[in-house]
């Protein structure tokens, strides 16, 4: 190896501590990426290639830009590890870093479209069910759709920006603008990600409230069929009778709800005759109960002209069994016919927001392979060679454990510490005197 | 003496080119609007085929079709006429093309203003053929175990709770037709016996409606029975009720409904017929502008367009002799005119 300004060459050297690598920052791989990140730190140790025999360490009013050919000593990692730490590595060629800059172009704006479907999905569920508003109690049914509606908004937003860059990757020079950026926005991304997963968890975990629901809301509305006086509830027997003639229900489990409700308004009945006061002293409540059914439960189906009053009393109409009697009346419970349809919609939303999900997890691959290509391209300063991309730089256990370690360190200032990967002598002098490094031969 | 002339500079062929080749590809999808309007149409009208007596308004729909389908074919040509109008080589081949079509082009052209009229002048046809349907589909009301009308019970009641109506002009048609079958009727009761009697028929008439006629913004429990008794219901009376059962005939609201859609239709196929005009206006002009162009070296000049060569009465007489011509009429007149053209020499040879 040797160096591009000074001439000078630099060869693998072995200590007492291990085998040391001088690496160049420009024009040859490095072999410990720990160690250049640390570089970068202003306050690292560098070294300058000179052409003294010794190394020494230069002065830290050094700027950081300034080098364009600095070597450093490191002590190398142990063999065991170096090459197989990163998670899942790519090799990219100068073109194949560009087609994946621009397939995920078009994928961040494919993806833009699948948050707007998203969006829409959010804002259909949300009208179906604030149509419905009247037959389902007050309940958290409505987290669902907002949930979705804030999903494709943020899917939108992300995609966006994520679209953005991945156009401005292809030229190295742009990609500087987005570098700090990138990290951040792979982290929320894949926050998002979970997020959707949420979204489609929900979709199919709403059922069980929607039932609660819709039982309570329903037995109410069957109770104020009758209140179109009062304000408020006067549309109900409108809503109720369009319900049952829309989804082909009648009552919330059966037909036989009805029963049990009085859904004669009392200004209709005639309480000086005297089956009216019999029917009213017949309960404890006082209600005028009948085994007849609103009109909204005909079936148009039927080949028999409707029977809705004295559903039960055979003998009261000729030729009529009710217990065998299926085409008469609606036989399914609005309950049941409600739950079908709504849970219908929720599946396939569910279905396609986590088919989104695999998208985005696809895309957000896709961005950080790029993201990782092209800052060893940049490390390596040649913006038309070879760079590896990959997941994670180390092993899953590594990157947790040097998180943490980051977390750990957050308060405390930087001080100098015992990271074997730098060379921290106490002198010079000392350090000429304990690891005699062999000669840099220096061409003459 | 050529009909509405207009000189044409080379840049305002190639602009009237190029406004063409636009106009045509607006067209066709003009053209695409008008035969999904003709399917929307039919599609409408067949689902409610039951109850009307016969299929002649049906030709409203099967007009738009074929219109649709013939501008499709005609604007596509015109496009390609005037991709292929600034290059004289190219033009030529379109020569013998270019009569045929534009008579073709002008018959579909009128066919589509024929079928707007139609849509309009239709309502008449359409109002009697839904009157004997419907007045056929409540007689046969209760004939659910007859072949062939076990569903008119099902596609009146579903009629008339989807267009919110009763009955033929309004619910008292119910009252003159028995709409429950003899099936379902006690025959040994009193009341039922009596009913039979009371009309020459021996039907079973009442004044009751069936439940589809029943309005669900009703505030009160729907009353179909003994419907013009009102001491039958508490606090009822049947001249002041108007909300209980739906007001409308079902021939009124199908009527509405249907001429609802054919008049958004043909506004829309009126629009249409004015840019297929255009399109076909626009080829005639950049046809006869090319034409003279035809064996000049400098395609650059300035020529004339028109409509027609000669005046419109000219053309028609000279069209119509050619069609003469083709005609048996003329060879018994030549045949004639010969032998009398013989007869004419045969006195002048002696003399000579």
């Amino acid at each position: 190896m040797m160096c591009a300004v000074c001439k000078c060459r630099v060869t693998q050297e072995l200590s007492a501590t291990g085998p040391v690598f001088v690496v160049l920052l420009s024009g040859l791989p490095h072999k410990n990426k720990a160690a250049l990140r640390q570089s970068e730190n202003p306050s690292a140790k560098l070294l300058k290639c000179t052409s003294r025999k010794e190394f020494f360490f230069p002065t830290s009013d050094a700027p950081l830009a300034d080098y364009s050919c600095t070597a450093f000593v490191i002590r190398s990692p142990p063999a065991a590890d170096r090459n197989e730490m990163a998670v899942l590595k790519v090799t990219f060629t100068k073109t194949k870093r560009d087609k994946l800059a621009q397939v995920l172009w078009i994928l961040n704006w494919v993806s833009v479209v699948t948050g707007m479907i998203l969006l829409s999905l959010g804002l259909f569920l949300k009208v179906e069910i604030q149509q419905r508003r009247e037959l389902m109690s007050d309940r958290e049914v409505h987290s669902v759709p907002n949930m979705l509606i804030a999903v494709g908004l943020i899917a939108c937003g992300i995609n966006f920006l994520g679209g953005k860059i991945c156009y401005d990757c292809v030229d190295t020079a742009k990609f500087l603008r987005w570098k700090l950026l990138m990290l951040p926005y792979i982290i929320c991304t894949f926050f998002f990600t979970f997020l959707l997963l949420v979204g489609a968890l929900m979709c199919y975990c709403m059922r069980n409230e929607l039932e609660e629901s819709l039982f309570v809301g329903l037995r109410d509305a069957m109770r104020y069929y009758k209140d179109t006086d009062t304000p408020g509830r006067c549309f109900l027997k409108r809503t109720v009778d369009m319900l049952q003639i829309q989804f082909q229900c009648c009552g919330n489990d059966g037909f036989q709800d009805w029963f049990y409700v009085q859904w004669i308004g009392n200004r209709y009945l005639d309480m000086s005759s005297a089956e009216v006061t019999d029917r009213l002293r017949s309960n404890v409540e006082g209600k005028y109960l009948m085994d007849s059914v609103p009109f909204s439960c005909c079936n148009p189906s039927s080949p028999r002209p409707c029977i809705q009053q004295q559903v039960t009393n055979n003998p009261a109409h000729f030729n009529y069994d009710y217990q065998e009697e299926e085409l008469n009346l609606w036989m399914r419970g609005c309950r049941q016919a409600l739950l079908e349809y709504y849970t219908h919609i929720m599946q396939s939303i569910g279905l396609t927001v986590l088919i989104i999900w695999l998208f985005e997890l696809s895309v957000l691959t896709g961005v950080r392979y790029l993201q990782t290509a092209m800052e060893n391209v940049l490390r390596q300063g040649d913006p038309d060679s070879e760079s590896d991309g990959w997941l994670l730089e180390n092993s899953f256990a590594e990157t947790a454990r040097y998180n943490f370690n980051i977390i750990k360190n957050l308060g405390k200032c930087y001080q100098v510490d015992d990271d074997p990967n730098i060379d921290v002598p106490s002198t010079a002098q000392h350090e000429s005197d304990k690891v005699p490094p062999k000669q840099i031969p220096v061409p003459s | 003496m050529a009909l509405l002339k207009i000189k044409f500079t080379f840049q305002s062929r190639v602009r009237l080119a190029q406004g063409l080749w636009l106009l045509s590809w607006l067209a066709v999808i003009a053209a695409t609007l008008t035969f999904s309007m003709g399917v929307f149409l039919k599609a409408e009208l067949h689902k409610r085929s039951e109850v009307m007596d016969n299929t002649e308004i049906h030709a409203v729909p099967n007009t738009l079709i074929v219109v649709g389908l013939a501008s499709l074919g005609i604007n596509f040509f015109a496009g390609r006429i005037c991709q292929d109008a600034l290059d004289t080589t190219r033009f030529p081949r379109w020569k013998s093309f270019l009569q045929p079509y534009f008579i073709l082009s002008l018959f579909f052209t009128l066919l589509m203003l024929v079928a707007v009229i139609m849509s309009y002048a239709m309502k008449g046809n359409l109002e009697e053929s839904l009157k004997i349907g419907l007045k056929n589909g409540i007689r046969f009301y209760k004939d659910t175990d007859i072949p062939g009308r076990c569903f008119q019970k099902e596609t009146i009641d579903r009629l008339q709770m989807d267009f919110r109506c009763c009955g033929n002009n309004n619910y008292k048609d119910w009252f003159e037709v028995q709409w429950i079958s003899n099936r379902f009727l006690d025959f040994t009761s009193k009341e039922v016996k009596d009913r039979i009697k009371s009309n020459v028929d021996g039907r079973y008439l009442i004044d009751g409606v069936p439940f589809s006629c029943c309005n669900p913004e009703s505030p009160r429990p729907c009353i179909q029975h003994q419907l013009t008794n009102n001491s039958a219901h508490y606090n009822y009376e049947y001249q002041t009720e108007e909300l209980n059962l739906f007001n409308r005939g079902c021939r009124e609201a199908l009527v509405s409904y249907y001429m609802g859609i054919m008049n958004s239709i043909g506004a829309g196929v009126l629009s249409v017929f004015i840019l297929q005009m255009s399109v076909l206006v626009s080829v005639r002009y950049l046809q006869t502008a090319t034409e003279a162009l035809v064996g000049q070296e400098n395609t650059e000049i300035e020529t004339e367009g028109y409509l027609l060569e000669k005046e419109v009465k000219e053309t028609i007489k000279e069209k119509m002799d050619t069609i003469l011509k083709f005609l048996p009429i003329n060879q018994v007149d030549a045949a004639a005119g010969q032998g009398s053209a013989e007869v004419g020499e045969k006195p002048a040879t002696p003399a000579s």
